[in-house]
């Protein structure tokens, strides 16, 4: 018991990284500062080009979107961050992480908004172009707003997902919280850095997961 | 030389994908090992979480919850880490592959056990009443009645939420699992060219395309029918 407590939960070692810990903080802040909006609107132009009149435009999107699914977000990055220097492009580990999260999660936040605008019937539609309204008052009054109470616990989730998914730039050497808490760990042989590093997130995605379940479980009903 | 020319030899290295094929195939093996019994062992672990925590006890309940609240909030790189610097110190000993079979199975067990569990509070109580008032146990209600219908409802979310953890098989690669990541960044290094790199995404698309396609069929099958 005593040795658990020692390796995992060490105050002294964890005192000790808490202030490189929490400058690693600001930098996981920071990237999701970026990767969301970024993701978010990335995801909407998805939506929106999916919708495409043209068939070659709505397959290659399609085809884009099953892609980017497809490939785990850490090989993207690490391709970004490893492969693209040979054909010429040498990209920061911040901008990498931003490039290969944004391919990730604008396909995936795409494919919520897509439900979402699927999940509002024509009828919608047509009533509210009835009523006079344009083609983009109709989306915004009538549309938009149905389709985000409907994938919303999609979104929340994904969102989590995102932030969750910024530990991966710990790999292309990003000194992000997970970074920091790895190369206390290194330093200490003595993984109480990443419990305290784990328990940051856990105060940070706890109140949102609480919250998730309870949007999935009252769908459910 | 012209740009075509570059780009084919910085990504499609002829003899680079005949030396580093047969790793890379290797890998694929790896991957899809971990994949099945990840979801094997995920799946099961959290439909049985979901029956425990149908069955009332409060402290089990407290517990299952906390377990997946914590196991859906933290990273998974950051759970693998800390199991694979951790348990050796206080001397368990686990291989690379058996601590990603570990993590990535608890923390699929906690997302599935949530859908379970959304799943079987869907179900009307109406359902149980009858159930159990025709002489069902409480046993064969669950079994024959609620789950069949809960099940259904669970299908879409969990098809989609099983994917994006088996894709988390690449996270094997920082703790030194020979998947297809790992033979990719290892061959890359060696070879000094992105070759290989591109050989690894591949092998994903490959390997999940398929599944993200049937995915969705599944989503759109079993869709959650909304008022």
């Amino acid at each position: 018991m005593d040795a658990i407590a020692q390796q995992f939960f060490n105050i002294g070692i964890m005192r000790a990284a808490a202030p490189l810990i929490l400058h690693g903080l600001v930098m996981t802040l920071l990237v999701c500062l970026a990767v969301v909006p970024l993701g978010l609107i990335g995801g909407l132009a998805v939506a929106m080009a999916s919708r495409a009149h043209a068939r070659a435009t709505r397959f290659a999107v399609a085809a884009l979107v099953d892609i980017f699914r497809a490939i785990p977000p850490l090989v993207l990055l690490i391709f970004v961050h490893a492969g693209l220097p040979f054909a010429g492009l040498r990209l920061s580990p911040f901008a990498s992480v931003c490039v290969a999260f944004f391919l990730n999660n604008s396909a995936y936040y795409g494919e919520i908004y897509r439900a979402g605008l699927d999940s509002v019937g024509r009828g919608q539609w047509e009533a509210a172009r009835s009523t006079g309204l344009t083609g983009w008052q109709a989306l915004i009054y009538v549309v938009v707003p149905q389709a985000v109470r409907n994938v919303l616990p999609d979104l929340v989730s994904n969102t989590v997902e995102v932030v969750k998914l910024t530990s991966l730039a710990s790999v292309v050497a990003l000194p992000e919280m997970l970074y920091a808490a790895e190369m206390a760990r290194s330093l200490t042989y003595n993984p109480s850095p990443i419990v305290l590093a784990a328990a940051i997130y856990l105060v940070l995605l706890w109140p949102v997961v609480r919250l998730m379940s309870r949007l999935e479980h009252r769908l459910g009903g | 030389m012209d740009r075509g020319a570059l780009f084919v030899e910085t990504f499609f290295k002829r003899d680079l994908i005949a030396r580093y094929l047969p790793d890379i195939l290797k890998g694929m093996v790896v991957t899809i090992e971990i994949a099945v019994v990840v979801v094997l062992t995920g799946i099961v672990l959290g439909l049985v979480l979901a029956l425990v925590r149908s069955s009332g006890l409060r402290l089990v309940n407290l517990l299952i919850v906390v377990f997946a609240d914590i196991a859906r909030a933290l990273p998974p790189l950051v759970i693998v880490l800390i199991v694979y610097f951790g348990l050796p110190n206080v001397g368990v000993s686990l291989s690379s592959f058996a601590v990603l079979w570990l993590v990535l199975s608890l923390v699929l067990a906690a997302f599935a056990e949530e859908i379970f569990w959304a799943g079987i509070l869907s179900v009307r109580k109406g359902q149980w009443e009858a159930g159990r008032s025709t002489g069902l146990t409480y046993g064969q209600t669950l079994a024959y009645i609620i789950l069949p219908q809960a099940v259904r409802l669970t299908v879409p979310p969990l098809t989609n939420r099983t994917i994006t953890i088996t894709k988390n098989t690449a996270l094997g690669t920082v703790i030194g699992v020979p998947e297809i990541l790992n033979q990719a960044t290892t061959a890359q290094s060696f070879s000094g060219n992105a070759t290989p790199l591109m050989m690894g995404a591949i092998a994903y698309v490959l390997l999940f395309v398929p599944v993200v396609i049937a995915g969705r069929f599944i989503e759109t099958r079993f869709a959650w029918r909304r008022a």
